[in-house]
């Protein structure tokens, strides 16, 4: 059922003009920063500060704005024989499957046919790796607000400011503490607090693999200090995947009881 | 076909359903109605399981809804608003319906299926729309592929919510014939509404819902020759009309029972217990009739705690 639910869901998203714009935004700067840099480590590099900012916040917004827009189809199909939860994983997988697959294709067609050497296919496979998690934890959140917010308004605008804080108040609040407690050991409680933000998570990720302590700033420093490249990956890889679970199953549990 | 019994729902403080106990008999055409934020589609969307209600237990055909959702299969649903997926195209909406509902996955043959009913496909036209994706149709048709989708699979029991919203009168007359076909066939058909020309002419009976009780449950044409109007918007709001007075007698006699207004100590008494009011009746004939308008304020208090029990 949840894959009868799917094929029409990505036959409905894969016809959409945003979805291919979505794909073809990551094509072109993929593929200028090529003829620009040449080197695919360095642009794999790049293309992660981007990533970093745009996938958040594309994937939020469109999950809210998708789901919202769904609101009357999703009341129609829970009046037939459909079990909640299998239109659940439906709607998510339908959303989540295109844009990681056009964020995928945009990334990686460039590095085939600009001919990236191994070391640069370990790092485009990585950003695409941390990207697509990044892509299917925000819009795990972002279907957990528009299930938890009947208006619209108020959904979309929580989305925005969740994903302006990870992206940007975030740092300033980790800046903030070091300041404030300048003269405390503050290790430990600053990598705690960068484990909270999935976004962080993912560049220390990315940055530990690329092996760029110029780049890495103080968290990720912390991190390979204390951990060592190895075990801090996987941290960071452990953190990253409770994060995609987390939202997606107290969105789940929601639906499962909602009032439609 | 449907028993409803005790059922609660609260959206945060609002009560929404209070205590709905309602039974509907099959192969008769039900209108719910009631005035906006009564109820109506917080109950049909608790039918529906759209809605989980507080307590309280809904049967559809013997089946208990109890978010198992195989009961839903012999149901069929038009909403008042309906989207389906923009990009699909009417044909590929239509059989992915029939592919949820398990009528295989292959090309639904939308001019000879025997498996379907698609007499509204054929007089809807929509036969030369089926092509074009859901984002480029009109209101109108996106009702009527609602209307089409809703009959496709002979349901036994059938929610139509506000049916004719947005359909050009051909249209409206062709699903009111439908509709009429249908319950000739023994279906089970629950249909709001806010044209009451309508309701009188399709509806056998109609349950009237208030402030999520039920307020009465009565078929058309008693409703009509009791109280005595030609149509059924007439008698309706002459019922209401009629509810709101005994009402508003009720609060003046408890205004007269605290004290406040003018009452006489006497109508204090015969609002107390029963008892009085027929002492009353005997040593006051000069108030007489004050004192028969009580007993209906008596009478209408029963009525009122009753929790809905005492329909007139």
């Amino acid at each position: 059922m949840i894959a009868k639910i799917l094929k029409y869901q990505l036959r409905d998203v894969m016809r959409s003009k945003w979805i291919v714009a979505y794909a073809l935004f990551f094509l072109v700067l993929t593929d200028v920063l090529f003829r620009f840099g040449g080197d695919g480590v360095r642009v794999a590099t790049s293309m992660m500060n981007v990533i970093l900012i745009v996938i958040p916040l594309a994937s939020i917004i469109l999950g809210a704005f998708y789901l919202y827009n769904t609101r009357e189809y999703i009341e129609m199909l829970l009046c037939h024989p459909i079990k909640r939860h299998q239109l659940f994983w439906g709607l998510f997988l339908g959303l989540g499957f295109p844009l990681v697959a056009a964020f995928s294709a945009g990334v990686i067609i460039p590095f085939i046919y600009n001919g990236a050497g191994p070391e640069a296919w370990i790092a485009a496979l990585m950003l695409t790796f941390t990207g697509s998690t990044l892509t299917v934890i925000f819009v795990g959140i972002s279907y957990y607000l528009a299930l938890r917010f009947d208006d619209r308004i108020k959904g979309l605008g929580l989305a925005l400011i969740i994903c302006l804080f990870f992206t940007i108040i975030y740092d300033g609040i980790i800046l903030f503490v070091i300041y404030m407690f300048s003269s405390y050991p503050l290790e430990k409680p600053v990598m705690v607090l960068s484990l909270l933000n999935p976004i962080d998570l993912g560049r220390i990720l990315l940055l530990l693999q690329f092996d760029l302590s110029a780049l890495m700033g103080l968290t990720g420093a912390v991190f390979r200090d204390f951990f060592g490249t190895a075990m801090g990956m996987i941290i960071a890889l452990v953190s990253l995947l409770l994060w995609l679970v987390v939202p997606v199953t107290v969105g789940f549990r929601r639906f499962l009881l909602k009032d439609f | 076909m449907i028993s409803i019994s005790n059922l609660e729902k609260h959206y945060g403080l609002l009560h929404a359903l209070k205590s709905i106990n309602v039974s509907i008999a099959p192969g008769k055409i039900t209108a719910v109605l009631g005035p906006n934020g009564a109820g109506k589609t917080t109950l049909i969307k608790s039918v529906l399981g759209l809605v989980k209600p507080d307590s309280g237990t809904i049967t559809v055909d013997g089946k208990k809804v109890n978010g198992d959702s195989g009961y839903r299969e012999i149901i069929g649903y038009m909403p008042q608003i309906a989207r389906y997926p923009e990009n699909l195209t009417l044909q590929e909406i239509v059989e992915m319906i029939c592919d949820i509902r398990g009528y295989g996955n292959a090309k639904i043959d939308l001019d000879s299926d025997k498996r379907l009913d698609l007499d509204l496909w054929k007089h809807f036209g929509l036969d030369k729309e089926k092509d074009k994706p859901f984002r480029t149709l009109s209101g109108g048709n996106r009702q009527k592929v609602s209307a089409v989708l809703a009959f496709l699979f002979r349901p036994k029991v059938l929610f139509l919510d506000e049916p004719s919203t947005g359909l050009d009168p051909v249209s409206s007359s062709v699903l009111k014939d439908k509709i009429l076909a249908e319950k000739e066939r023994g279906t089970t058909i629950i249909l709001t509404s806010h044209i009451m020309s309508e309701v009188q002419e399709l509806s056998d009976q109609v349950v009237y819902l208030l402030d999520g009780q039920i307020c009465f449950e009565k078929s058309v044409s008693n409703l009509i020759t009791e109280t005595g109007q030609s149509t059924l918007e007439r008698a309706i709001a002459r019922k209401i009309e009629g509810n709101g007075q005994r009402m508003s007698h009720d609060t003046a006699a408890a205004g007269a029972g605290s004290g406040i207004g003018s009452g006489s100590s006497e109508s204090m008494k015969v609002l107390e217990t029963g008892e009085a009011v027929s002492e009353s009746l005997v040593n006051e004939k000069q108030k007489k009739t004050e004192t028969i308008s009580v007993q209906n304020a008596v009478f209408d208090f029963k009525k009122l705690f009753s929790n809905g029990e005492g329909r007139s």
